[in-house]
């Protein structure tokens, strides 16, 4: 049997409604180990203005690279209190802000590590579909080698990975810009 | 670690294009660059988990989650989660959320001038069992105006939200209902070009599970992106 794939729809400027119950804005918490990170930023549409009903959804690793995943056989711990997921949504200011952990290293094609990343999940009314990008991280030397980022374009590459953000550690910047110059990089996943 | 199978790409025209300029909101938020193909890794087809403990079992009926019953017309809506193999997606949330059954979300930014129902927060969510079944009670939501064109009026409709097994299902859509009136004038229904697809949105009246004497039954389906038989090179 061949079925298609329901057709997305958008989910619309209420969404608050029905998906509040599982917002998370912390995914390291007591008992998770790895290096805090507080990424934060904000969703940017075709004219610059803040997108105030975006919402952001977070995938990612736990410190050692593995995912609280069935699929992942890696020989790595898990980690009870890390599930790895996040859902944030942006406010008035089209701001969002989430604390988690840098991953550590998952494998690619032919077993090559990836370089640490966050698999992000961007909707809002207005996107009929979900964008699909990727939150890097700065000053990580396997960004080079990075089968994803190597995909990209090198002008475009800056729009996958987070900047540090004033002198705090661990407080980075990435932002999502819709439309124009700086739009970010996203995926047909 | 041997290289992944990665799931199905969508057929031409059977999802939505980003940019849909009869839907006003698209024009200024769609990306405007082509979208970089992305070859799935461990990081795609693996995806959030959530078991029974994140799970509240009254909430599968939002026409009991105060003190008094809410108004309007109560409805059963259920059907099955499958993938595009045709296998039952068992054990995945299904979150859903709607307008009461005058049309108003309970939203701030929800400036219609009809009641709200102080018995009806619109919200529900549950796990699929392992055939892949879910099931809501709920109210038939109303339709209701917004300021996307003249006189425009969104058709009656469910928002449901999907995880499936893996960061690569995630699916989000909308529910509608049969013999809508509305349906050939809302720009988000017509926003996918494949008729078929379109239809696939739009409930049956399933008397099968339509409950005598107390609420109508409507089955929606969905199906969720199946895995390619074999992986990619890497």
């Amino acid at each position: 049997m061949t079925l298609q794939a329901t057709t997305s729809q958008t989910v619309g400027p209420f969404f608050s409604i029905g998906l509040t119950r599982l917002y998370q804005d912390n995914l390291a918490g007591p008992g998770v180990t790895g290096e805090r990170v507080t990424i934060e930023g904000r969703v940017l549409d075709g004219d610059g203005e803040p997108v105030p009903d975006a919402l952001i959804e977070i995938w990612q690793a736990n410190s050692h690279g593995k995912y609280a995943h069935p699929e992942d056989e890696q020989d790595k711990p898990l980690e009870p209190a890390f599930k790895g997921y996040g859902r944030i949504p942006t406010d008035g200011d089209g701001r969002f802000r989430f604390t988690t952990i840098k991953p550590g290293p998952v494998p690619g094609p032919g077993a090559k590590p990836q370089a640490p990343h966050l698999a992000v999940t961007v909707m809002m009314r207005g996107l009929l579909r979900r964008l699909v990008t990727r939150i890097y991280f700065p000053d990580e030397p396997s960004n080079a080698d990075d089968f994803v980022l190597n995909l990209v374009e090198p002008a475009r590459r800056e729009t996958l990975i987070a900047r540090k953000a004033g002198g705090q550690t661990g407080a980075l910047e990435w932002n999502v810009i819709l439309q124009g110059p700086g739009e970010t990089v996203f995926f047909d996943c | 670690m041997p290289n992944i199978a990665g799931y199905r790409r969508p057929l031409a025209g059977s999802q939505p294009n980003y940019l849909h300029p009869a839907y006003a909101s698209s024009v200024k938020r769609a990306p405007t660059k082509p979208l970089i193909y992305l070859p799935h890794t461990l990081t795609e087809v693996t995806g959030p988990m959530f078991g029974k403990e994140s799970v509240d079992v009254k909430a599968c009926d939002l026409t009991q989650q105060h003190f008094g019953e809410a108004m309007g017309e109560r409805i059963i809506v259920s059907g099955r989660v499958l993938d595009e193999n045709g296998r039952p997606v068992p054990h995945t949330l299904v979150e859903i959320w709607q307008a009461n059954a005058a049309g108003r979300y309970l939203h701030k930014d929800d400036q219609h001038n009809a009641p709200l129902d102080p018995n009806f927060t619109g919200c529900g969510h549950a796990l699929t069992d392992a055939e892949g079944r879910y099931r809501f009670v709920t109210v038939r939501p109303g339709e209701y105006p917004w300021r996307n064109h003249y006189n425009a009026w969104r058709a009656a409709h469910i928002h449901f939200s999907l995880f499936g097994p893996a960061f690569a299902t995630r699916l989000v859509t909308q529910m509608y209902f049969p013999g809508d009136p509305l349906l050939p004038y809302d720009p988000i229904f017509n926003c996918t070009a494949d008729e078929k697809a379109r239809e696939r949105l739009i409930s049956i009246f399933d008397w099968e599970t339509t409950i005598p004497e107390q609420a109508l039954g409507y089955r929606f389906d969905l199906v969720l992106r199946g895995r390619e038989a074999t992986p990619m090179e890497g």
